[in-house]
């Protein structure tokens, strides 16, 4: 801090009025930030941390991130398309700025390690020039009624913040501890030591997410055994076919568990945990798949149960939160469901869950998701309190069914945020078509308003991968799934023909 | 709301799961997701598919077909399990009309689980019997 405080002076955003503050500089701070920037819209960021990168300049333990990067993609490095191959880099308008990650990566993994993703970050705000007022804590909260309605104030260690809205792009990276009896005889998987001093231990882990199956892949060269526990099956990405469930890269305790290598995986309720004599922990379990109670005594005990969003004070603000990660529940538009003027961004933005349809969620809790929620937040903001309004763009006769179908094939947004985000064409009073942009889907199908063809890129239970055509009119909606294609285009005649039929039927 | 322990405490009170031990409530709890819905908001929507099984924590919600109400739930009571077992698209929208806490397991997650959850099943099929025998009231 004390050099924070020698460079106080020239950092920018001191408190005042702000028509928006930013919260967190994290990817969903910076990515906010660069699309009010780009729509100019006037706001602050603020930041405890004194550099970006959010949660990465930590986590994850194990320094190699989830998310890939691959710049030997079939298509042009740094193209709209090639964020599909791209799941790390924040976006931005500019080529220079575009698909930054693949710089900062040494070859060994698709995989970027944690300091080449924190690199990735901290290249973005530098290049892009979003600025950040760093080391400036958000500590309370609270309402002011103003001549123009009501102002939220953010207090800060710097000094109080104003504004018409506030958004928080805090993140979901404060440690959660179940409240079992002795769960002071574990540690959460932050605090997890350096891996080799697991050497020859016993260690049971609370958990079967990917943060249980990480750690028990970095300790599977050191421990005597390891014990998975948690209440319900641990369930496997490419089972799931999403991102729900242990990615493959974690996927190695689970086998040597089905072969019978010295991991156990069970399905239990953790009872309590106990002293069992020379630092050993006994852990009390009792089933949940219908099997007799059961105790292992181990060393060790780590609770990978998972990280909550460290919302503060604005629960008592009226803001309603949701779920094990305690993450605010939001509209369609990442605005509080019960707080208006209080928005998110970042993976916290997962708090609008959208249809999560056929089971799988959206892609908001990873940056190649909430990176363009925040793009859509952005415009959003700005026509709805800036009266930015962007003109929609006319789409020329008899184009519709190529848009759609360009769409469908190159969109990162529909891709990456499949059922959830959807291009939308919206009918014109003389009958023509206007290109309504990305929004949410949920949105979309509720709002009333013209007659409009909307596009989202979908996959059921079965894995397949196909665009959904939507029709919005003043009869319902209906929808209209475009046949799947082994290799993912969505171009060619079939598609086209069964595009113009879906268009065909809205214009009846 | 709503701590892992006060979900277990809620669906120990609802009929649908009145018949689970303890864990197999922690585990019931646990395999469900919790979701919110603000007042106004669609949980389900006529006509579009992929939709899911709730079972309702706190608030209330009507079920309507057409633009017309045709139902109300409230607290305990589940929806969505139709046209996930039927592998169809919803005949109706069910829109909340108070805040809407809702456990909610994905359609495609629910034969499994109401296979190993017969106690469950069973109260589910005394449930649909009542629906019907009401339905069947209403009609003659």
């Amino acid at each position: 801090m004390a050099e924070l405080s020698r460079r106080g002076d020239d950092r920018p955003y001191p408190p005042g009025s702000y028509p928006v503050v930013v919260v967190g500089s994290g990817p969903g701070g910076l990515q906010l930030s660069y699309a009010l920037t780009r729509l100019g819209v006037r706001h602050a960021v603020i930041s405890a941390d004194d550099a970006p990168g959010g949660m990465f300049r930590r986590w994850p333990l194990f320094q190699r991130l989830l998310s890939w990067t691959k710049p030997y993609a079939s298509v042009e490095p740094g193209s709209r398309v090639h964020e599909r191959y791209d799941w790390n880099s924040l976006i931005a308008d500019e080529p220079p700025n575009r698909a930054i990650m693949a710089e900062f990566m040494d070859g060994t993994s698709s995989f970027p390690s944690r300091p080449e993703m924190e690199r990735n970050l901290a290249a973005f705000a530098e290049r892009t020039g979003t600025l950040v007022r760093y080391g400036c804590s958000w500590t309370a909260t609270r309402r002011k009624a103003g001549k123009s309605g009501e102002t939220f104030v953010l207090e800060t260690s710097d000094g109080d913040y104003e504004c018409e809205a506030a958004v928080f792009a805090i993140g979901v990276a404060e440690p959660r501890m179940a409240t079992t009896p002795g769960i002071e005889r574990a540690v959460h998987y932050a605090d997890t030591r350096e891996a080799k001093s697991y050497a020859g231990k016993r260690v049971l882990i609370i958990g079967k997410a990917n943060s249980a199956f990480e750690v028990a892949s970095g300790l599977l060269p050191w421990a005597r055994g390891i014990a998975l526990v948690s209440p319900s099956t641990a369930k496997l990405s490419v089972n799931t076919r999403s991102l729900v469930g242990v990615r493959a890269r974690y996927v190695q305790p689970y086998e040597d568990h089905v072969l019978g290598g010295g991991v156990a995986i069970v399905d239990a309720a953790i009872a309590r945990l106990e002293p069992a004599g020379d630092g050993a922990t006994r852990v009390a379990l009792r089933r949940t798949d219908g099997g007799s109670d059961l105790d292992i005594v181990v060393d060790d005990v780590i609770a990978a149960t998972g990280f909550v969003a460290p919302t503060l004070d604005l629960p008592k603000l009226g803001v309603a939160v949701v779920g094990r990660s305690e993450v605010p529940a939001q509209t369609p538009y990442w605005e509080s469901a019960t707080v208006p003027g209080i928005y998110f961004a970042g993976t916290i933005s997962q708090g609008a869950a959208g249809l999560q349809k056929h089971g799988l969620p959206a892609n908001s809790g990873a940056v190649h998701g909430a990176r363009y929620n925040a793009r859509v937040l952005a415009r959003y903001l700005a026509r709805t309190r800036f009266d930015a309004t962007e003109p929609q763009p006319r789409i020329a006769p008899g184009e519709l069914v190529d848009r759609l179908l360009d769409q469908a094939s190159t969109s990162p947004e529909l891709w990456h945020q499949r059922s959830y985000l959807a291009w939308v064409a919206t009918r014109a009073e003389d009958g023509g078509w206007l290109d309504g942009g990305i929004e949410p889907l949920a949105a979309i199908l509720d709002a009333p308003g013209p007659d409009a063809v909307v596009l989202a890129i979908e996959s059921d239970a079965a894995g397949r991968i196909y665009p959904v055509v939507y029709l919005r009119t003043a009869r319902g909606t209906t929808e209209r799934p475009i046949e799947p294609d082994p290799l993912l285009e969505f171009a060619g005649p079939d598609q086209r023909r069964q595009v113009a039929d879906a268009v065909a039927a809205v214009r009846r | 709301m709503a701590s892992p322990e006060e979900i277990v405490d809620a669906l120990a009170g609802m009929a649908l799961f009145a018949d689970l031990s303890r864990p197999e409530l922690e585990g019931v709890a646990h395999a469900f997701e919790e979701q919110f819905f603000p007042s106004g908001e669609r949980v389900i929507r006529q006509g579009v598919s992929g939709s899911a099984f709730h079972v309702i924590l706190e608030g209330d919600a009507e079920v309507v077909v057409d633009g017309e109400r045709r139902a109300t739930l409230g607290r305990g009571d589940f929806f969505g399990e139709v046209s996930v077992l039927l592998g169809e698209v919803p005949v109706a929208d069910v829109v909340a009309t108070r805040p809407l806490r809702t456990l909610v397991l994905p359609g495609p997650s629910i034969q499994e689980w109401l296979v190993a959850h017969p106690k469950v099943t069973f109260r589910m099929l005394q449930a649909q019997a009542r629906r019907l025998r009401s339905a069947n009231q209403w009609r003659s």
